[in-house]
C-alpha cells in the first residue's frame, strides 16, 4: 500500500506503478489476496496458511482458474459463455462413460485417449455454438443459454441421471486426489525450470531492446521484479512440497490439475502476448469494425474462441470428474458464474476490449480463496453465496468508479 | 464528355504537364448500379503523382461508390481502372492494398484499445518465428512517424489515450508504412477540431511532397480549396466537371454542386 500512497502524494501527473512498468491492477489485486488470507487466517485460528490447506486451496482453484483465461478472450471479443458450467458437466459425464464403459483399462493410452475425446467434444461444441453466433448474428448470450439448458440435460440423458463411477485410477491422477501430485524432486525440476526460463526470456528481452534503442525498465527494479517471481515460485513449490503424502509420508508436490491451470494459463498468456490469434482478439474487441478493414476473418475469429473456451471447459470437466471420481449430471452447475465473476474480478470489461490473463487468474485465486475460507470457517452456503455476490458487486463497482476518474 | 475537360479547356504548366504524365490511377466510363438505381455512370477520373484531388458532391452524388470501387470493395458493372496505365482488376480490398491503394475512413479505422505499433500493423503483424515481432515493429512504427513529423508521447499507450489528430495521423502513417501511392481520405477532418484538423492537413502536404497521389473527399469547401491541385464535382452519379482549384472560384465550385451544371463563364470555351 506504501507504493500505491507514495504514487498519490506525487506532483507527476503518471502513476509510480504505471512509471515502474507495472500493472496497478495486478499489484492491487495481490494485496487484496494476500490481505484476504491473512485475515481468514486470524479468523480461522491459524489453520489457512497452513500447508495443507493451501495445497487444497491451489487444487479448488484448478476447475474455474482452466476456464477462466478462455473467458476473458470470449468477454474482450464483447461476447459471453453461460453454457461452460453444463459443458463442463456434460463432456465431464461423456469422459466418465468413456473411462468406465468404453475403455475401462486403468492404461494411460485408455486414459489419455478419453481425456482427448472429451476435449475434441468440448472443442466441438464450442465451434458449433460459435458458428451459430458468427454465422447466424445471434446474441451470444441467447446462444449459449441455450447451450446452458441443452448440455445440462445431455449430461442427464447420457446415462438417464445415473452417477457413472468409479474411474480408473490412472484418469483420477488428473483430480490431483491420492497419487494425483507429482512429488517433491519434479516440483523441484518444474520450479527451477520456470524460473531459468523466465530469467532467460527477459534476459533476451532487455538486450533486444537495447540493441534497437527502446527503452527499458531501469536495471535494479528488472532484478527485483525477477528476483520476486523467482521467490514466489520458489515459495509456491516449497508449501506443495511441505504437505505429505498420507500413505509414503513423502512430500506430495505440486498437485496435477494445478499443474495443468499453471500451463494453461502460461500458453495463455503468450497466446495474447506473442500470437496474431491474440492480437486479433483484441483488435476485435477494441472495433469489430477496424478489425473487418483490417482483413481479419472475424467469423473464423470468434468460432476459434468459443472452441478454446469449450475445450478448456471440457479440460474443467476432467479435472472435477477425475477428483469427485464419478460422472454426475450435476457437476459444474453455476460453475459459469464463478467464471465470469474471476474474469471480471480480475479486470475484464463487459464492455469488450480490455482484459488480463493474469488478472483473471488473480481473481480466480480469489474467489477460491474467499469460498475456501468461508468453509473453514464453517459459514452456511446460503452466506457463502451472498459474501460472493457482494465481493463480486464491490469489485466491479471498484473498477466503474476508477475508470470513471480516470476518463475525466 | 466535353464538358468533364476544363482542366485540359485552361492550359496551364499543372495541367499541360499532366498531359505529358501518366496519370497514377485512372478510371474510364465507371459504371454501376444497384437494383435499378444508377450509381455511377460513366466516370473518368484520373489523378497524378503528388497530387490532392478534391472530391466534391452532395450526398448520392456517387463520391462514396466511386471510392469504395477504387478501394475494392465494389466491382463495376463496366468500365475500366488502370493504375499506371495498366488495366487492373480491384477484386477485393487485400487486393487494392496490394497495389498501393489505402483508404482512411473517417473514425473506424483504429482498435482504440491497441497501441500505435500494434494499431499501424494490424492485420499485417510483422513475425518472427511464428511469433509477433512488437520489437521490430515498435522500430518501424517510431521511424515512419519521424519520417512523417508526427509526434506521439507513448507508442505503447493504447491510442484510445490520444487526440483525434494524432490518431488520424496514426492511421495515415499505417497507409504510408506499407507503401501507398494512393491514399483515399473519406472526410479525413470531419470529426477533428481546428488545431487536429490543421495537423492533419500538414501531414496531407508532407504527403504530396513525397509522390503520393490523395483523393480527398470532403464536404468542407475551405479544406478542400485549402489542399486539393484540383476538383472534381460529381453529381447524380456522373461527373460535373475538373477544375485547377487556383483557376475556379468557390462559388463556381458551389454552383457545379448544387446546379450540376457548368458556371456560364467555362461553358464554351475554347477547348
Amino acid at each position: 500500500m506504501q507504493q500505491v500512497n507514495s504514487a498519490a502524494a506525487r506532483p507527476a501527473s503518471v502513476p509510480l506503478l504505471t512509471r515502474l512498468g507495472l500493472d496497478a491492477r495486478l499489484v492491487f489485486m495481490i494485496l487484496a489476496i494476500l490481505g484476504i488470507w491473512v485475515a481468514f487466517h486470524l479468523l480461522t485460528g491459524n489453520i489457512f496458511l497452513t500447508a495443507r490447506n493451501l495445497w487444497n486451496l491451489s487444487v479448488q482453484t484448478a476447475s474455474v482458474g482452466v476456464m477462466v483465461s478462455g473467458m476473458v478472450l470470449i468477454i474482450v471479443m464483447r461476447n459471453i459463455d453461460l453454457s461452460i458450467g453444463s459443458v463442463l458437466g456434460f463432456t465431464g459425464m461423456s469422459m466418465a462413460v468413456l473411462g468406465t464403459v468404453v475403455f475401462p483399462q486403468n492404461t494411460w493410452w485408455a486414459a489419455l485417449l478419453t481425456l482427448a475425446i472429451g476435449l475434441a467434444l468440448g472443442a466441438l461444441v464450442g465451434v458449433i455454438q460459435g458458428t451459430w453466433i458468427a454465422s447466424l448474428g445471434v446474441p451470444s448470450f441467447i446462444v449459449t443459454l441455450g447451450g446452458l439448458l441443452i448440455f445440462r440435460g445431455g449430461a442427464w440423458l447420457l446415462t438417464g441421471g445415473q452417477t457413472v463411477a468409479p474411474l480408473s485410477d490412472t484418469f483420477q491422477i488428473l483430480g490431483g486426489g491420492l497419487g494425483g501430485s507429482i512429488g517433491g524432486p519434479w516440483s523441484w525440476a518444474v520450479g527451477g525450470a520456470l524460473t531459468v526460463l523466465i530469467v532467460l526470456a527477459e534476459l533476451r528481452n532487455y538486450q533486444q531492446r537495447a540493441r534497437r534503442g527502446l527503452p527499458n525498465r531501469p536495471v535494479g527494479l528488472q532484478l527485483l521484479i525477477t528476483g520476486a517471481t523467482a521467490l514466489t515460485i520458489f515459495g509456491f513449490v516449497t508449501v506443495m512440497n511441505s504437505y505429505d503424502d498420507p500413505r509414503t509420508n513423502l512430500p506430495r508436490g505440486i498437485p496435477v490439475p494445478v499443474l495443468i491451470m499453471l500451463v494453461v494459463t502460461a500458453f495463455m498468456m503468450w497466446l495474447v502476448r506473442a500470437t496474431r490469434f491474440g492480437r486479433y482478439v483484441f483488435a476485435y474487441g477494441g472495433n469489430p469494425e477496424a478489425a473487418r478493414l483490417a482483413g481479419i476473418n472475424t467469423k473464423r475469429l470468434t468460432i476459434m474462441v468459443f472452441a478454446l473456451m469449450g475445450m478448456l471447459a471440457a479440460l474443467a470437466g476432467a479435472i472435477q470428474t477425475a477428483r469427485l471420481n464419478a460422472g454426475t449430471n450435476s457437476t459444474g452447475t453455476l460453475a459459469e458464474l464463478s467464471v465470469i465473476a474471476a474474469a471480471v474480478i480480475g479486470g475484464t470489461s463487459l464492455s469488450g476490449g480490455s482484459g488480463s490473463i493474469p488478472g483473471a487468474f488473480l481473481g480466480a485465486v480469489l474467489m477460491a480463496s474467499l469460498i475456501n475460507g468461508m468453509l473453514l470457517l464453517d459459514l452456511p452456503s446460503a452466506w457463502q453465496n451472498v459474501v460472493q455476490g457482494l465481493v463480486l458487486m464491490l469489485a466491479v463497482s471498484l473498477d466503474v468508479v476508477v475508470q470513471r476518474r480516470r476518463s475525466k | 464528355m466535353s464538358m468533364a475537360n476544363i482542366s485540359g479547356a485552361t492550359p496551364s504548366a499543372a495541367s499541360l504537364n499532366s498531359e505529358t504524365r501518366i496519370p497514377l490511377i485512372q478510371t474510364r466510363g465507371l459504371s454501376k448500379s444497384f437494383g435499378g438505381v444508377q450509381a455511377l455512370s460513366d466516370v473518368s477520373v484520373e489523378l497524378y503523382p503528388g497530387e490532392v484531388l478534391g472530391l466534391l458532391g452532395h450526398n448520392g452524388a456517387g463520391k462514396s461508390t466511386l471510392i469504395k470501387m477504387l478501394s475494392g470493395a465494389y466491382t463495376s458493372d463496366s468500365g475500366q481502372i488502370l493504375i499506371g496505365g495498366q488495366e487492373v482488376a480491384l477484386g477485393s480490398p487485400r487486393a487494392a492494398q496490394q497495389l498501393g491503394i489505402e483508404t482512411i475512413y473517417q473514425n473506424l479505422a483504429l482498435a482504440d484499445n491497441l497501441d500505435v505499433p500494434a494499431n499501424i500493423f494490424l492485420g499485417r503483424e510483422l513475425l518472427r518465428g511464428g511469433v509477433l515481432d512488437e520489437d521490430t515493429m515498435e522500430f518501424e512504427a517510431r521511424q515512419v512517424l519521424e519520417r512523417l513529423k508526427v509526434r506521439v508521447p507513448d507508442l505503447k499507450k493504447p491510442v484510445f489515450n490520444l487526440s483525434g489528430g494524432q490518431r488520424q495521423c496514426i492511421a495515415i502513417s499505417r497507409a504510408i508504412y506499407f507503401k501507398a501511392r494512393i491514399l483515399i481520405m473519406d472526410e479525413p477532418t470531419a470529426a477533428l477540431g481546428p488545431q487536429e484538423t490543421a495537423q492533419v492537413n500538414e501531414l496531407i502536404g508532407s504527403l504530396r511532397a513525397e509522390g503520393v497521389g490523395i483523393f480527398l473527399i470532403s464536404h468542407d469547401l475551405h479544406d478542400v480549396f485549402d489542399l486539393a491541385d484540383r476538383i472534381t464535382v460529381m453529381k447524380n452519379g456522373r461527373v460535373v466537371g475538373s477544375a485547377l482549384t487556383s483557376q475556379i472560384s468557390q462559388d463556381e465550385v458551389l454552383e457545379m454542386i448544387i446546379a450540376g451544371k457548368l458556371p456560364p463563364t467555362r461553358v464554351g470555351q475554347p477547348g
